[in-house]
């Protein structure tokens, strides 16, 4: 009995390790949906009714090497010559908790493919939808909104302290 | 008749050893890739080194096993008696000839152990002390999962070349590969020229090469790096110095323009796609630095760092469908629709 405790505790582990290991190698090339009903930024709606909303959800969440990926994809595509590694500098700070156009996933990959005024470029038709979700889950890690068991015990950068930045205003204090 | 079946099985099975033994030691000789058929001063002591490990290890398995054999026969006379107890001396032995014996057993042993030390540090050392450096080159070696970034070094920066997976050097001419990692740990490895030195990230590390022959030489990351490993080659071209200046002329060239209306569009949804945001090619708006260098991409033997032969059918798979190629590759998988495809296949290509 106990031999088959052991076993099986073994068996759920080896399963839930598989699925936080799981790899989408081969993404769906598709071109950019439109998402900027999923992306919307007041409840409020002409004509009042309760219309259903669409929800998109990022297929990345939760995945390791996605966020990974979109660590890597983070420095290769120069998000950090702006935003440093979440701290900040010319663009705002992504470990903050308020965000000026919405910090749900959807809101970021919108932000990502339209870009925003005072700077943010539109990456959209520029790199593959997946590699936006990916770096979408990375940024989404940044402030604890991944689960901790898909993301790094540690940054391979500078540990940068939600503590010390200003929300809003941008930019790290210290 | 059992008996002669199991007599024709065993003759069978010798001929198939023999048959796997001539193809392994066929495989050694004349080859692209092969530690033991030498194309450098470098390599020519390694490959002595190996053959007198080879040599004087074979002598050794050759004596334990029949040494092995004969207890083996001896026993099969004496299985009727009684076996041993208290004592595992066979009847009539002497405890102290036995300890003599197992003493000069273990006495040969550590002698061999230090010949076999003696002789690699003393080819190790003979090495290091081979060819005129003063006359030598540097190459910086970059790996990255899963190709190989190379640089050549010049005095003058604008004679300094920028390439990828494929790496042209003079003959007669020593070479100092400069060995640096982008990510994780790789190890350059060129069997007909040197053995194995590791490539570390923040770390430089330095093999001097030299080819004495004109060849083409297969070499292959030699550290388990991630799931492309074993698909990270590059190609070692020794040539004359003469070819080495002319190639190396051609290739710091920017690339050259497109030859027609196709290829012209074709750079276009080159310059205007994901691509450039990892590689470059001198003389265009492209400049990424995390990819390889495609300036003279259609001078270069093989795609994703020798995975396939370079040609017009396969760099269109692999823009396609880069993972089904070689999964988990960087290379992203960028939406071509089917009408760009051919143009951009034609630009590329023709970066010759």
């Amino acid at each position: 009995m106990r031999t088959l405790c052991i076993f099986g505790v073994c068996f759920f582990v080896v399963f839930t390790s598989c699925q936080r290991e799981k790899r989408d190698l081969r993404p769906v090339p598709t071109r950019l949906a439109i998402y900027s009903d999923a992306a919307r930024q007041s409840p409020l709606r002409p004509g009042g009714a309760e219309q259903p909303q669409l929800r998109v959800t990022n297929p990345y969440n939760g995945s390791a090497y996605d966020i990974a990926e979109g660590e890597r994809l983070y420095e290769w595509y120069n998000c950090s010559g702006c935003h440093s590694h979440g701290g900040g500098g010319i663009g705002p700070p992504l470990i903050k908790t308020d965000w000026i156009y919405g910090g749900e996933p959807e809101n970021l990959f919108d932000t990502i493919v339209k870009g925003r005024p005072n700077g943010m470029p539109s990456w959209g038709g520029r790199i593959p939808e997946y590699q936006i979700w990916q770096i979408v889950a990375f940024i989404r890690s940044m402030n604890g909104q991944q689960p901790r068991s898909a993301t790094a015990s540690r940054a391979d950068t500078i540990e940068q302290n939600p503590q010390t930045i200003q929300n809003r205003t941008g930019g790290a204090t210290k | 008749m059992t008996k002669r079946n199991g007599e024709k099985g065993a003759g069978l099975k010798g001929a198939v050893f023999c048959a796997y033994a001539f193809v392994l030691f066929d495989a050694c000789a004349g080859h692209q890739q092969s530690a033991v058929d030498p194309a450098g001063p470098q390599s020519g002591k390694i490959a002595v080194l190996w053959w007198f490990f080879f040599g004087l290890l074979t002598t050794i398995f050759l004596i334990v096993m029949v040494f092995t054999l004969l207890t083996l026969t001896r026993r099969g006379h004496r299985s009727g008696q009684e076996p041993l107890n208290a004592s595992h001396l066979p009847p009539g032995a002497d405890e102290k000839e036995l300890t003599r014996i197992v003493a000069a057993a273990t006495i040969a042993t550590v002698l061999i152990l230090f010949v076999l030390l003696i002789a690699s540090v003393s080819t190790g050392k003979s090495i290091s002390e081979l060819g005129d450096k003063k006359n030598g080159m540097v190459i910086e070696v970059t790996g990255n999962q899963w190709w190989w970034h190379v640089r050549y070094w010049n005095d003058d920066p604008s004679q300094m070349l920028v390439t990828a997976n494929e790496i042209h050097i003079p003959t007669g001419r020593p070479v100092m590969i400069r060995g640096m990692s982008q990510d994780v740990i790789h190890s350059f490895w060129v069997p007909n020229l040197h053995g194995k030195r590791d490539l570390i990230p923040s770390r430089v590390t330095t093999e001097w090469i030299e080819a004495d022959q004109p060849g083409i030489y297969r070499g292959q990351c030699a550290e388990y790096c991630g799931l492309q490993h074993a698909h990270m080659a590059l190609w070692v071209i020794a040539e004359p110095q003469a070819k080495f200046d002319s190639w190396m002329k051609h290739q710091l060239r920017p690339a050259s323009p497109p030859g027609g209306p196709t290829g012209e569009r074709g750079k276009q949804i080159f310059l205007n796609s994901a691509c450039i945001y990892c590689h470059s090619i001198r003389g265009t708006a492209a400049g990424g630095q995390t990819g390889p260098d495609l300036t003279h991409f259609g001078s270069r033997r093989s795609i994703a760092a020798g995975t396939l032969p370079n040609t017009i059918g396969n760099l269109g798979g692999w823009i396609t469908d880069p993972q089904g190629i070689k999964p988990g590759t960087h290379m992203a998988t960028i939406p071509v629709s089917s009408e760009d495809l051919q143009p951009l296949l034609e630009y590329i290509e023709g970066l010759k």
